[in-house]
Protein backbone atom coordinates (compact mmCIF):
# COMPACT_ATOMS: atom_id res chain seq x y z
CA UNK A 1 0.00 0.00 0.00
CA UNK A 2 1.54 3.52 -1.35
CA UNK A 3 1.01 6.19 1.65
CA UNK A 4 2.87 9.76 0.72
CA UNK A 5 3.78 11.67 3.51
CA UNK A 6 2.70 15.31 3.92
CA UNK A 7 6.33 16.28 5.62
CA UNK A 8 8.34 18.34 3.74
CA UNK A 9 12.35 18.69 3.73
CA UNK A 10 12.42 21.62 4.89
CA UNK A 11 11.16 21.25 7.82
CA UNK A 12 13.24 18.62 9.00
CA UNK A 13 15.31 19.43 11.56
CA UNK A 14 18.18 17.02 10.41
CA UNK A 15 19.38 15.49 7.05
CA UNK A 16 22.34 13.49 6.33
CA UNK A 17 23.09 11.52 3.67
CA UNK A 18 24.76 7.86 4.37
CA UNK A 19 27.20 6.48 1.04
CA UNK A 20 26.70 2.96 0.57
CA UNK A 21 28.65 0.52 2.49
CA UNK A 22 28.62 3.05 5.49
CA UNK A 23 26.93 3.19 8.87
CA UNK A 24 24.71 5.19 10.71
CA UNK A 25 24.00 5.18 14.41
CA UNK A 26 21.78 7.63 16.52
CA UNK A 27 18.71 8.46 18.43
CA UNK A 28 15.10 8.95 17.67
CA UNK A 29 13.32 10.22 19.83
CA UNK A 30 9.84 9.08 21.06
CA UNK A 31 7.40 10.92 18.80
CA UNK A 32 10.21 12.32 16.36
CA UNK A 33 10.00 10.91 12.39
CA UNK A 34 12.76 9.30 10.67
CA UNK A 35 12.32 9.24 6.89
CA UNK A 36 14.92 7.03 4.52
CA UNK A 37 14.95 7.68 0.79
CA UNK A 38 16.33 5.82 -1.65
CA UNK A 39 18.51 8.60 -3.53
CA UNK A 40 18.91 6.74 -6.49
CA UNK A 41 16.59 3.21 -6.55
CA UNK A 42 17.42 -0.40 -6.04
CA UNK A 43 18.77 0.42 -2.72
CA UNK A 44 18.50 -1.50 0.75
CA UNK A 45 19.07 0.24 4.06
CA UNK A 46 19.61 -2.97 6.34
CA UNK A 47 18.33 -1.52 9.59
CA UNK A 48 18.13 -2.62 13.50
CA UNK A 49 16.26 -0.93 16.63
CA UNK A 50 16.81 -0.76 20.00
CA UNK A 51 15.33 0.83 23.08
CA UNK A 52 17.43 3.77 24.01
CA UNK A 53 16.88 3.29 27.46
CA UNK A 54 17.56 -0.36 27.64
CA UNK A 55 18.92 -1.79 24.44
CA UNK A 56 18.18 -5.55 25.49
CA UNK A 57 14.52 -4.69 24.23
CA UNK A 58 14.80 -4.40 20.74
CA UNK A 59 13.20 -4.54 17.18
CA UNK A 60 11.81 -8.17 16.74
CA UNK A 61 11.37 -9.47 13.51
CA UNK A 62 9.54 -12.91 14.67
CA UNK A 63 6.91 -10.23 17.04
CA UNK A 64 6.40 -7.83 14.43
CA UNK A 65 5.54 -10.77 11.55
CA UNK A 66 3.25 -12.51 14.31
CA UNK A 67 1.41 -9.81 15.64
CA UNK A 68 0.59 -8.42 11.92
CA UNK A 69 0.55 -11.99 10.71
CA UNK A 70 2.13 -10.74 7.80
CA UNK A 71 5.59 -11.54 6.81
CA UNK A 72 6.01 -8.23 4.63
CA UNK A 73 6.39 -4.44 6.61
CA UNK A 74 4.41 -1.32 4.58
CA UNK A 75 2.56 1.96 5.71
CA UNK A 76 0.84 0.92 8.74
CA UNK A 77 2.88 -1.71 10.18
CA UNK A 78 3.91 -1.44 13.79
CA UNK A 79 7.48 -2.66 14.79
CA UNK A 80 7.11 -4.58 17.59
CA UNK A 81 10.17 -5.25 19.88
CA UNK A 82 11.66 -8.58 21.84
CA UNK A 83 8.89 -7.89 24.40
CA UNK A 84 5.76 -7.30 22.45
CA UNK A 85 5.86 -3.41 22.97
CA UNK A 86 5.33 -1.28 19.69
CA UNK A 87 8.44 0.70 19.08
CA UNK A 88 7.95 2.41 15.44
CA UNK A 89 4.84 2.75 13.42
CA UNK A 90 5.40 2.87 10.03
CA UNK A 91 3.45 6.17 8.97
CA UNK A 92 4.18 7.09 5.43
CA UNK A 93 5.79 4.34 2.54
CA UNK A 94 5.98 4.97 -1.28
CA UNK A 95 8.18 2.03 -1.74
CA UNK A 96 5.03 -0.52 -0.74
CA UNK A 97 6.96 -3.86 0.82
CA UNK A 98 9.88 -4.16 2.79
CA UNK A 99 11.88 -6.84 4.04
CA UNK A 100 12.23 -8.66 7.28
CA UNK A 101 13.14 -11.80 6.81
CA UNK A 102 16.04 -12.15 4.92
CA UNK A 103 18.74 -11.06 7.30
CA UNK A 104 21.95 -8.67 6.12
CA UNK A 105 24.74 -9.78 4.09
CA UNK A 106 28.11 -10.99 6.17
CA UNK A 107 31.62 -11.93 4.56
CA UNK A 108 30.77 -15.33 6.14
CA UNK A 109 27.92 -15.87 4.74
CA UNK A 110 28.97 -14.37 1.03
CA UNK A 111 31.21 -17.30 1.02
CA UNK A 112 28.38 -19.69 1.22
CA UNK A 113 26.13 -18.08 -0.95
CA UNK A 114 28.96 -17.08 -3.82
CA UNK A 115 31.56 -18.20 -3.11
CA UNK A 116 34.78 -19.04 -0.53
CA UNK A 117 36.51 -16.15 -2.35
CA UNK A 118 33.68 -13.60 -1.64
CA UNK A 119 35.02 -13.56 1.88
CA UNK A 120 36.88 -10.00 1.26
CA UNK A 121 33.88 -8.08 0.10
CA UNK A 122 32.39 -5.74 2.28
CA UNK A 123 28.98 -6.60 3.85
CA UNK A 124 26.45 -5.00 6.18
CA UNK A 125 27.67 -7.42 9.25
CA UNK A 126 30.76 -5.26 9.04
CA UNK A 127 29.71 -2.18 8.94
CA UNK A 128 27.39 -3.32 11.80
CA UNK A 129 30.61 -4.34 13.68
CA UNK A 130 32.43 -1.18 12.73
CA UNK A 131 29.69 0.92 14.05
CA UNK A 132 29.22 -0.80 17.86
CA UNK A 133 33.10 -0.49 18.18
CA UNK A 134 33.27 2.95 17.12
CA UNK A 135 30.16 3.98 19.28
CA UNK A 136 30.64 1.81 22.57
CA UNK A 137 28.44 4.89 24.12
CA UNK A 138 25.49 2.95 23.28
CA UNK A 139 26.16 -0.47 24.97
CA UNK A 140 25.92 -2.87 22.05
CA UNK A 141 27.90 -5.68 21.48
CA UNK A 142 27.93 -8.68 18.47
CA UNK A 143 24.37 -10.28 20.65
CA UNK A 144 22.95 -7.61 19.83
CA UNK A 145 23.15 -8.23 16.24
CA UNK A 146 19.99 -9.54 15.51
CA UNK A 147 17.83 -10.06 12.63
CA UNK A 148 16.93 -6.74 10.76
CA UNK A 149 14.54 -4.88 8.31
CA UNK A 150 15.48 -4.34 4.96
CA UNK A 151 13.90 -1.11 3.92
CA UNK A 152 13.68 -0.96 0.03
CA UNK A 153 14.28 -5.42 -0.15
CA UNK A 154 11.71 -7.00 -1.92
CA UNK A 155 11.76 -10.77 -0.63
CA UNK A 156 8.85 -12.26 -2.03
CA UNK A 157 7.57 -15.68 -0.57
CA UNK A 158 5.62 -18.07 -2.75
CA UNK A 159 3.13 -20.63 -0.68
CA UNK A 160 4.64 -23.74 -1.83
CA UNK A 161 7.33 -22.16 0.77
CA UNK A 162 10.16 -20.83 -2.19
CA UNK A 163 12.15 -17.62 -1.41
CA UNK A 164 12.83 -15.46 -3.85
CA UNK A 165 15.91 -12.14 -4.41
CA UNK A 166 13.86 -10.15 -6.92
CA UNK A 167 14.95 -6.90 -8.15
CA UNK A 168 13.98 -4.24 -6.13
CA UNK A 169 10.51 -2.69 -6.53
CA UNK A 170 12.14 0.24 -5.04
CA UNK A 171 13.26 3.56 -7.59
CA UNK A 172 15.16 6.78 -7.02
CA UNK A 173 13.39 8.80 -4.73
CA UNK A 174 10.60 6.70 -3.08
CA UNK A 175 10.92 6.69 0.94
CA UNK A 176 9.95 5.17 3.92
CA UNK A 177 8.91 7.21 6.99
CA UNK A 178 8.94 5.90 10.61
CA UNK A 179 7.87 7.45 14.07
CA UNK A 180 8.83 6.47 16.64
CA UNK A 181 6.99 5.70 19.70
CA UNK A 182 10.11 5.20 22.41
CA UNK A 183 13.19 6.51 22.13
CA UNK A 184 15.16 4.30 19.83
CA UNK A 185 19.04 4.06 18.80
CA UNK A 186 18.68 3.21 15.11
CA UNK A 187 21.42 1.51 13.60
CA UNK A 188 21.93 1.07 9.91
CA UNK A 189 23.76 -0.51 7.61
CA UNK A 190 23.58 1.27 4.00
CA UNK A 191 24.12 -2.13 2.25
CA UNK A 192 27.06 -2.67 0.13
CA UNK A 193 26.36 -6.19 -1.22
CA UNK A 194 27.19 -6.49 -4.57
CA UNK A 195 26.71 -9.76 -5.60
CA UNK A 196 22.90 -10.07 -6.21
CA UNK A 197 20.23 -7.77 -7.17
CA UNK A 198 18.79 -6.34 -4.58
CA UNK A 199 21.28 -3.41 -4.84
CA UNK A 200 21.07 -3.78 -9.08
CA UNK A 201 24.60 -4.78 -8.23
CA UNK A 202 25.72 -1.16 -8.06
CA UNK A 203 25.35 0.03 -3.79
CA UNK A 204 24.18 3.69 -3.96
CA UNK A 205 23.63 6.13 -1.25
CA UNK A 206 20.32 6.91 0.94
CA UNK A 207 19.38 10.15 3.07
CA UNK A 208 18.03 10.50 6.40
CA UNK A 209 15.88 13.18 7.43
CA UNK A 210 14.15 13.65 11.05
CA UNK A 211 11.38 15.73 12.08
CA UNK A 212 10.59 16.68 15.30
CA UNK A 213 6.91 15.49 15.51
CA UNK B 1 24.39 -48.32 11.63
CA UNK B 2 22.63 -45.75 13.85
CA UNK B 3 23.26 -46.91 18.05
CA UNK B 4 20.69 -45.57 20.62
CA UNK B 5 22.76 -43.40 23.26
CA UNK B 6 19.87 -42.10 24.84
CA UNK B 7 15.78 -41.38 24.83
CA UNK B 8 13.30 -38.87 26.47
CA UNK B 9 9.98 -37.95 25.74
CA UNK B 10 9.19 -34.39 26.45
CA UNK B 11 5.98 -33.58 28.05
CA UNK B 12 3.98 -30.95 25.86
CA UNK B 13 5.09 -27.26 27.49
CA UNK B 14 7.96 -28.39 28.83
CA UNK B 15 11.84 -27.48 27.76
CA UNK B 16 15.22 -29.20 27.87
CA UNK B 17 18.86 -28.41 26.50
CA UNK B 18 21.56 -30.80 25.71
CA UNK B 19 25.07 -30.74 24.23
CA UNK B 20 25.07 -32.00 21.11
CA UNK B 21 28.44 -33.58 19.79
CA UNK B 22 29.13 -32.65 16.47
CA UNK B 23 28.67 -36.26 13.92
CA UNK B 24 25.80 -37.48 16.06
CA UNK B 25 22.05 -37.39 15.20
CA UNK B 26 18.90 -35.54 17.03
CA UNK B 27 15.74 -37.91 16.23
CA UNK B 28 12.75 -36.03 17.13
CA UNK B 29 9.40 -37.46 16.54
CA UNK B 30 5.69 -35.76 17.18
CA UNK B 31 4.03 -38.62 19.41
CA UNK B 32 0.44 -37.98 19.50
CA UNK B 33 0.29 -35.47 16.51
CA UNK B 34 -0.23 -31.20 16.61
CA UNK B 35 3.23 -30.98 18.18
CA UNK B 36 5.45 -28.00 17.90
CA UNK B 37 9.15 -28.14 18.90
CA UNK B 38 11.02 -24.97 19.50
CA UNK B 39 14.78 -25.14 18.88
CA UNK B 40 17.84 -22.85 19.37
CA UNK B 41 21.83 -23.56 18.71
CA UNK B 42 24.75 -22.04 19.79
CA UNK B 43 28.46 -22.64 19.44
CA UNK B 44 29.21 -23.99 23.07
CA UNK B 45 33.07 -22.83 22.34
CA UNK B 46 31.99 -19.20 21.06
CA UNK B 47 28.86 -18.75 22.71
CA UNK B 48 28.41 -15.60 20.06
CA UNK B 49 27.80 -17.58 17.52
CA UNK B 50 24.32 -19.74 17.09
CA UNK B 51 22.01 -20.68 14.72
CA UNK B 52 20.78 -17.47 12.23
CA UNK B 53 17.17 -18.00 10.39
CA UNK B 54 17.71 -15.50 8.24
CA UNK B 55 21.32 -16.84 6.92
CA UNK B 56 19.76 -19.94 6.46
CA UNK B 57 16.82 -19.46 4.95
CA UNK B 58 18.15 -16.78 1.81
CA UNK B 59 21.52 -19.58 1.54
CA UNK B 60 18.81 -21.77 0.21
CA UNK B 61 15.98 -19.86 -0.74
CA UNK B 62 13.54 -21.10 0.83
CA UNK B 63 10.43 -19.92 3.24
CA UNK B 64 10.65 -23.61 5.22
CA UNK B 65 12.83 -26.01 6.11
CA UNK B 66 12.91 -29.60 5.71
CA UNK B 67 14.88 -32.73 4.23
CA UNK B 68 18.40 -31.83 2.45
CA UNK B 69 18.54 -28.04 4.57
CA UNK B 70 21.16 -27.54 6.42
CA UNK B 71 20.67 -24.84 9.61
CA UNK B 72 22.93 -21.95 9.02
CA UNK B 73 25.54 -20.36 11.88
CA UNK B 74 25.77 -16.14 11.30
CA UNK B 75 29.30 -17.28 11.30
CA UNK B 76 28.51 -18.74 7.26
CA UNK B 77 28.92 -22.83 8.94
CA UNK B 78 26.10 -25.25 9.02
CA UNK B 79 24.61 -25.91 12.74
CA UNK B 80 23.22 -28.82 11.88
CA UNK B 81 21.59 -30.90 8.77
CA UNK B 82 18.11 -32.19 8.12
CA UNK B 83 18.95 -35.72 7.06
CA UNK B 84 15.75 -37.26 7.53
CA UNK B 85 11.72 -35.56 7.66
CA UNK B 86 8.87 -36.56 6.98
CA UNK B 87 6.91 -34.15 7.89
CA UNK B 88 8.03 -31.50 5.17
CA UNK B 89 7.55 -28.37 6.62
CA UNK B 90 8.94 -26.61 9.72
CA UNK B 91 9.10 -23.27 10.68
CA UNK B 92 11.44 -20.55 11.26
CA UNK B 93 10.04 -16.85 11.08
CA UNK B 94 7.08 -16.99 13.39
CA UNK B 95 9.12 -17.11 16.80
CA UNK B 96 7.78 -18.14 20.12
CA UNK B 97 4.83 -17.82 22.03
CA UNK B 98 4.97 -14.85 24.34
CA UNK B 99 4.67 -15.10 28.06
CA UNK B 100 1.77 -12.39 28.10
CA UNK B 101 0.16 -13.88 24.80
CA UNK B 102 0.38 -17.31 26.37
CA UNK B 103 -1.80 -16.49 29.59
CA UNK B 104 -3.88 -13.91 27.08
CA UNK B 105 -4.41 -16.75 25.01
CA UNK B 106 -5.01 -19.65 27.31
CA UNK B 107 -5.57 -18.26 30.48
CA UNK B 108 -3.16 -18.25 33.79
CA UNK B 109 -2.41 -21.26 34.99
CA UNK B 110 0.44 -21.18 37.85
CA UNK B 111 2.68 -24.05 38.95
CA UNK B 112 1.43 -23.32 42.49
CA UNK B 113 -2.05 -23.58 41.28
CA UNK B 114 -1.30 -26.74 38.14
CA UNK B 115 2.09 -28.15 38.87
CA UNK B 116 3.66 -29.61 35.94
CA UNK B 117 0.32 -29.00 34.14
CA UNK B 118 1.07 -24.84 34.16
CA UNK B 119 1.13 -23.74 30.75
CA UNK B 120 4.47 -22.30 30.14
CA UNK B 121 5.25 -20.00 27.31
CA UNK B 122 8.45 -20.73 25.04
CA UNK B 123 9.77 -17.37 25.52
CA UNK B 124 9.80 -18.14 29.32
CA UNK B 125 11.29 -21.69 28.28
CA UNK B 126 13.90 -20.70 26.71
CA UNK B 127 14.81 -17.78 28.88
CA UNK B 128 15.19 -20.70 31.84
CA UNK B 129 17.73 -22.86 29.37
CA UNK B 130 19.76 -19.60 27.93
CA UNK B 131 20.60 -18.32 31.82
CA UNK B 132 22.45 -21.84 32.71
CA UNK B 133 24.85 -20.82 29.97
CA UNK B 134 25.23 -17.43 30.86
CA UNK B 135 22.98 -15.99 28.09
CA UNK B 136 19.67 -14.18 28.23
CA UNK B 137 17.08 -12.59 26.52
CA UNK B 138 19.64 -10.26 23.82
CA UNK B 139 20.56 -13.76 22.72
CA UNK B 140 17.45 -14.56 22.13
CA UNK B 141 17.63 -15.53 18.12
CA UNK B 142 14.81 -16.70 15.80
CA UNK B 143 14.05 -20.01 16.70
CA UNK B 144 13.04 -23.45 14.59
CA UNK B 145 9.62 -24.61 15.25
CA UNK B 146 10.05 -28.48 14.83
CA UNK B 147 5.99 -29.85 13.10
CA UNK B 148 4.66 -26.77 12.16
CA UNK B 149 3.73 -25.57 8.80
CA UNK B 150 3.40 -21.83 8.35
CA UNK B 151 2.34 -20.92 4.32
CA UNK B 152 2.64 -17.32 2.97
CA UNK B 153 0.08 -15.86 0.34
CA UNK B 154 1.13 -13.76 -2.48
CA UNK B 155 0.35 -10.93 -0.26
CA UNK B 156 2.69 -12.29 2.59
CA UNK B 157 -0.23 -12.93 4.73
CA UNK B 158 0.24 -16.10 6.79
CA UNK B 159 -1.84 -19.11 7.61
CA UNK B 160 -0.92 -22.01 10.62
CA UNK B 161 -1.87 -25.18 8.45
CA UNK B 162 -2.94 -27.32 12.04
CA UNK B 163 -4.06 -30.11 9.65
CA UNK B 164 -0.05 -30.87 8.73
CA UNK B 165 0.55 -32.53 12.42
CA UNK B 166 0.50 -36.16 11.70
CA UNK B 167 0.80 -38.61 14.88
CA UNK B 168 4.37 -40.21 14.45
CA UNK B 169 6.30 -37.38 12.38
CA UNK B 170 9.82 -37.38 12.77
CA UNK B 171 12.78 -35.15 11.70
CA UNK B 172 16.55 -36.31 11.88
CA UNK B 173 19.65 -33.78 12.45
CA UNK B 174 22.95 -34.57 11.83
CA UNK B 175 25.03 -32.23 13.93
CA UNK B 176 27.72 -30.69 11.88
CA UNK B 177 29.13 -28.62 14.95
CA UNK B 178 29.25 -29.32 18.54
CA UNK B 179 26.40 -27.39 19.82
CA UNK B 180 24.05 -26.24 22.85
CA UNK B 181 20.60 -27.05 22.17
CA UNK B 182 17.82 -25.46 23.71
CA UNK B 183 14.68 -27.43 23.13
CA UNK B 184 11.04 -26.40 24.14
CA UNK B 185 7.38 -28.15 23.10
CA UNK B 186 5.84 -25.12 23.82
CA UNK B 187 2.87 -23.87 21.17
CA UNK B 188 3.50 -22.26 18.01
CA UNK B 189 2.49 -18.38 18.12
CA UNK B 190 -0.04 -18.66 15.23
CA UNK B 191 -1.79 -21.82 16.84
CA UNK B 192 -4.95 -20.35 17.70
CA UNK B 193 -6.54 -23.12 19.79
CA UNK B 194 -8.28 -21.84 22.37
CA UNK B 195 -6.78 -24.98 25.09
CA UNK B 196 -3.32 -24.84 25.60
CA UNK B 197 -1.92 -27.90 23.61
CA UNK B 198 0.08 -30.21 25.28
CA UNK B 199 1.63 -32.31 22.76
CA UNK B 200 4.76 -34.84 23.89
CA UNK B 201 7.60 -34.80 21.58
CA UNK B 202 10.27 -38.05 21.67
CA UNK B 203 13.79 -37.23 21.58
CA UNK B 204 16.05 -39.47 20.83
CA UNK B 205 20.22 -39.15 20.45
CA UNK B 206 22.15 -41.70 17.86
CA UNK B 207 25.34 -42.19 16.61
CA UNK B 208 26.04 -40.16 13.25
CA UNK B 209 27.36 -41.89 9.56
CA UNK B 210 30.20 -39.41 8.26
CA UNK B 211 28.97 -36.97 5.49
CA UNK B 212 29.05 -39.39 2.20
CA UNK B 213 29.71 -38.21 -1.29
CA UNK B 214 25.67 -38.80 -1.82
CA UNK B 215 25.05 -37.06 1.31
CA UNK B 216 21.18 -35.31 0.90
CA UNK B 217 22.07 -32.17 2.28
CA UNK B 218 25.73 -31.96 1.26
CA UNK B 219 23.82 -32.36 -2.42
CA UNK B 220 20.93 -30.20 -1.71
CA UNK B 221 22.45 -27.08 -2.80
CA UNK B 222 25.87 -25.76 -3.78
CA UNK B 223 25.69 -23.30 -0.23
CA UNK B 224 25.97 -26.64 1.78
CA UNK B 225 28.67 -27.56 -0.01
CA UNK B 226 30.78 -24.08 0.96
CA UNK B 227 28.96 -24.03 4.48
CA UNK B 228 31.25 -27.77 4.91
CA UNK B 229 33.74 -26.54 3.84
CA UNK B 230 33.57 -23.41 5.81
CA UNK B 231 33.04 -26.38 9.52
CA UNK B 232 35.89 -27.67 7.69
CA UNK B 233 38.16 -24.88 8.21
CA UNK B 234 36.80 -24.04 11.58
CA UNK B 235 37.43 -27.62 12.84
CA UNK B 236 40.71 -28.28 10.51
CA UNK B 237 39.78 -31.32 9.46
CA UNK B 238 41.96 -33.22 6.80
CA UNK B 239 40.23 -32.92 3.69
CA UNK B 240 36.86 -35.26 3.69
CA UNK B 241 36.32 -37.19 0.19
CA UNK B 242 33.56 -35.38 -0.61
CA UNK B 243 35.40 -32.23 -1.45
CA UNK B 244 38.04 -33.73 -3.19
CA UNK B 245 36.08 -32.79 -6.85
CA UNK B 246 34.46 -29.77 -6.54
CA UNK B 247 35.19 -28.41 -3.35
CA UNK B 248 35.58 -24.63 -4.79
CA UNK B 249 32.27 -25.06 -6.37
CA UNK B 250 30.96 -22.39 -8.04
CA UNK B 251 27.10 -21.30 -7.79
CA UNK B 252 27.17 -20.50 -11.50
CA UNK B 253 26.00 -16.90 -10.50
Amino acid sequence: MIRESERTLSQARERQVVDAGDYYIGILRAGETLRITDLEGNQAADTLFYNAADPAERYSATDTICQQGNVYLGAGSVLISSRGNPMLDVVADTCGRHDTVGGACASESNTVRYDLARRCMHSCRDSWMLAIAEHEEYGLDKRDITHNINFFMNVPITADGGLQFADGISAPGKYVELTARMDVIVLMSNCPQLNNPCNGYNPTPVELAVWDH
Amino acid sequence: MNALLYEYTMPGGHHWSLRMRRGNLLRLTDVAGGANVGMLCYNPENLLERYNAPDTLKAQHTFRLGLGNCLYSDMGRSMASIIEDSHGWHDTVCGNLSKRQCREQYGHHSYQTHRNGWTLSGEESFLVELGKYGLGERDMAANVNFFSKVISDDNGKLHYDDSACQAGAQVTLRFDMDALVLLHSCPHPLNRASEYPRRRVQVQLLTGDPISDGDVCLNHRPENRRALENNRLYYQDARPSFLVDGGQHDSGK
